[in-house]
């Protein structure tokens, strides 16, 4: 099944480099997933997170205020 | 406590390079590596110590405390104190500013954990006490946390919630002191620690060339300006160098790491340690960026009295200092 993941962040340098490792982690796996960044501060507070950046998965908040390894979101992913 | 550190800059400069003792060269090379061993050293320790208590104290719980206690005035207090042990991302001040208001936090409580985040953070303390010693951290951190403590109530008592804009207002009247849940709660400190090392670690990476180039500039410095140099244009009795140091500092941020080494020197050299401790809270509290973020959130002029209470407070910090110290 595809999974939605969605980058939530304004655009910080922290946001940015875990757009890549994201992007990095779904291409190197082959993971069936759409990544969509969401940079609007509106639809950011709508998953009332405090701190970005933020990884959502499927709707999950999973990891917010800091950038992942690359282990760690595959570990998210599977 | 870094004598051991002294030895090592003595034995690589005198022994291993073989530079003549007492030369202008190699007193700054010595001085240059012992200086940045030991801050390097120092930051690491407090950047770690940082993570480790942010791990299990984390923005949202700071929310939810606030949110669900009645502190009977303490509550400027605690936010500033929160403030001092809770990292600050300029790029997230605007979703933990919206996350606040939500929670029924008060406008100047939530202004007063804003001050104090940046103003006394990890990197500032390490470098620190690096470079001025326990007492004048000390002296530094605690004149931090009343100082937003402070500026919070002010701007609490200028009512400002009618310079919010629109939709923040609407965030303001839906408030409620509610209890967000979150994850990742029950982790052991053995799952909690590569995160936390993997923090501390690009941390580091990020500030290490600023605080290099800050020391060797700061070393050149100290080589070349004569002795009590600044006395003559800075000395205490200047009623403008306060204000001038602080006005210049606000557009400093980003090079915090690499602009305390070089203060540290124009204090060895006769600029006042209260003007030079109003620079740096200048360099370090506020930043143009965070204004710009601010924007979508406050309107210009909220911003504007924000940073003018502020700035006002740590100018007067600069001139009590000055006058105790």
């Amino acid at each position: 099944m595809s999974k939605l993941i969605k980058i939530l962040g304004t655009g910080c340098p922290k946001c940015q480099s875990m757009t890549g490792i994201v992007k990095d982690v779904v291409s190197e796996n082959n993971i069936d997933a759409t990544i969509e960044k969401v940079e609007d501060i509106m639809e950011i507070m709508k998953f009332n997170v405090m701190s970005t950046p933020a990884l959502v998965i499927d709707d999950v908040i999973s990891i917010k205020g800091r950038v992942p390894s690359k282990d760690e979101v595959l570990a998210l992913l599977n | 406590m870094f004598d051991w550190v002294q030895s090592i800059a003595d034995w690589l400069v005198y022994d291993v390079l073989d530079l003549g003792r007492g030369e202008h060269l190699s007193e700054a090379l010595n001085f240059f590596i012992y200086d940045t061993t030991k801050i390097l050293i120092l930051l690491f320790i407090v950047i770690f110590f940082m993570g480790i208590v942010n791990s299990y104290f984390p923005i949202d719980k700071v929310k939810n405390y606030l949110s669900r206690n009645k502190l009977y005035g303490l509550e400027h207090l605690m936010a500033s104190l929160f403030g001092v042990v809770t990292p600050f991302c300029s790029c997230s001040s605007v979703p933990l500013f919206i996350g606040f208001v939500r929670g029924g936090i008060p406008l100047g409580v939530t202004f007063s954990f804003l001050i104090t985040s940046p103003l006394v953070n990890e990197v500032a303390i390490g470098l620190f006490v690096g470079l001025f010693g326990l007492k004048t951290t000390i002296i530094y951190i605690v004149s931090g946390v009343l100082l937003g403590t402070l500026a919070g109530i002010i701007l609490q008592n200028l009512k400002l919630e009618r310079y919010l804009t629109p939709w923040v207002k609407e965030v303001l009247a839906s408030a409620q002191r509610e209890q967000d849940i979150f994850q990742a709660e029950k982790q052991t400190l053995k799952q909690r620690l590569p995160i936390i090392w993997a923090e501390v670690v690009k941390i580091l990476k990020g500030i290490i060339p600023y605080v290099l180039i800050g020391i060797a500039i700061g070393g050149l410095m100290h080589g070349y300006i004569p002795e009590g140099f600044f006395e003559k244009y800075m000395d205490k009795d200047n009623l403008f160098a306060v204000p001038v140091a602080v006005v210049l500092a606000v557009p400093m941020y980003s090079n915090a790491a690499g602009i305390l080494p070089v203060v540290q020197v124009l204090v060895a050299k006769g600029i006042p340690l209260g003007t030079a401790i109003a620079f740096m809270m200048g360099v370090v509290g506020l930043s143009l960026p965070e204004a710009m973020l601010l924007k979508k959130v406050m309107t210009l002029k909220l911003i504007t009295i924000f940073f003018g209470v502020v700035t006002l407070c740590i100018i007067i910090s600069g001139y009590l200092f000055n006058i105790i110290l």
